[in-house]
């Protein structure tokens, strides 16, 4: 049953991210955190760091991990397999029309069309995130005493280097970790 | 002219676990690695057909580096070329995010990795900050009200409304197609015959 829940689940996140990188997130956030109880948003938010400082794509190393934490190595099988499935189907799809008929333009239009849409979900999710990140929780706090004032002042200054230098964001993770050791053991 | 030799299936299956074992940073990274191998090294594919799946890659729904995987395969070596290249793509974040969360529970133990991951959360949160001014920055710059409209609408569904995120994506994906469709058809009109 719960082999069926992780394929499923990945199925969907598999089948409905579209745009690449991070337009999966705000969908495993759906499925992983708010539909079933796999994780928290502390744990989902600790995948989300681990799969930017590992290789491969953010929805494979989810599904590793959310399958590994929930049913074991042979969960992990399950949700990567599920994930990829939809992949599978469609792209040999749109490859086979693509050698016979060489046009693809109602297909990048609907892209278009979705893309305003993706980056809203990405906005929303990653708003999510920082406030994990800044007051322990996916959503605004009650009064501002729960905000961590370090932990907004490394977002921000992680933010402004990355506008400001363009820095490759592995650095920048690296480098707001070794900031986060010195900071929050001060402060 | 699909290859189906065994030095053939071990030369793309290795070529696309490499890749995929060596790069961070998702799809928009694989890619042009994909094009330096499969196109100038192997001589596989042609430049404005491995141009032509990277759009499909892209506009395809999951992992742009899956898809492409996918469509290296199917066009060296057919289906089972496809089969091959996806396993190659998906094993080396299999086996690394199974060890990682194997220790997992111990590693969020311990007090010194709880305040690097806080600090990296920090850094991630702002990495996609980042990311989402990019994108709403080449939105605004199309100069349309249309897709600023999708954008706030899809925003303010998602995150005060709580709507399904599914439902979204196909009711956009409809706008983006009759947009798309009536676009066209204006277009063919304002032409000279």
């Amino acid at each position: 049953m719960i082999f069926l829940q992780l394929f499923w689940s990945y199925f969907q996140i598999g089948l409905f991210s579209i745009g690449g990188g991070y337009a999966a997130m705000p969908l495993i956030q759906h499925q992983v955190v708010e539909v079933h109880p796999w994780l928290s948003m502390t744990q989902f938010a600790d995948i989300v760091t681990i799969a930017e400082m590992t290789p491969g794509p953010i929805a494979i190393n989810s599904a590793t991990f959310v399958g590994t934490l929930v049913a074991g190595l042979p969960g992990a099988i399950v949700a990567t397999i599920g994930c990829v499935f939809p992949s599978c189907i469609i792209v040999l799809t749109l490859a086979f029309i693509y050698y016979r008929f060489r046009g693809l333009s109602l297909v990048q239009g609907i892209l278009a069309g979705l893309r305003p849409a993706v980056i809203a979900m990405i906005a929303s999710a990653g708003i999510s995130l920082f406030l994990t990140a800044t007051c322990g929780a996916s959503t605004l706090p009650s009064d501002l005493s729960q905000v961590n004032v370090v932990a907004l002042l490394l977002c921000a200054a992680a933010f402004f280097v990355l506008r400001r230098w363009k820095v490759n964001p592995i650095q920048v993770m690296a480098g707001s970790g070794l900031a986060g050791l010195i900071l929050f053991s001060l402060f | 002219m699909k290859k189906t030799d065994a030095k053939t299936f071990a030369q793309l299956f290795l070529s696309v676990f490499k890749l995929s074992a060596c790069t961070f940073g998702g799809g928009f990274v694989i890619v042009p690695l994909m094009r330096k191998r499969f196109v100038e090294e192997l001589r596989w594919i042609e430049e404005q057909e491995m141009l032509d799946m990277t759009a499909i890659a892209q506009s395809s729904p999951g992992a742009i580096a899956v898809n492409a995987a996918i469509l290296l395969g199917y066009r060296v070596a057919g289906i089972p070329g496809a089969l091959l290249t996806v396993l190659g793509t998906v094993t080396p974040p299999l086996v690394i995010i199974s060890i990682i969360s194997l220790f997992y529970q111990a590693f969020r133990d311990n007090a010194i990795v709880n305040l690097v991951m806080a600090g990296m959360l920090c850094g991630v949160a702002a990495v996609i900050l980042d990311v989402v001014v990019d994108m709403v920055g080449l939105i605004w710059k199309q100069h349309r009200i249309l897709p600023v409209l999708v954008l706030l609408g899809a925003f303010v569904a998602v995150r005060f409304f709580a709507v399904n995120i599914i439902l979204i994506i196909l009711i956009c994906g409809i706008i983006g197609a009759v947009d798309t469709l009536y676009q066209d058809k204006h277009h063919q009109k304002g032409e000279p015959a």
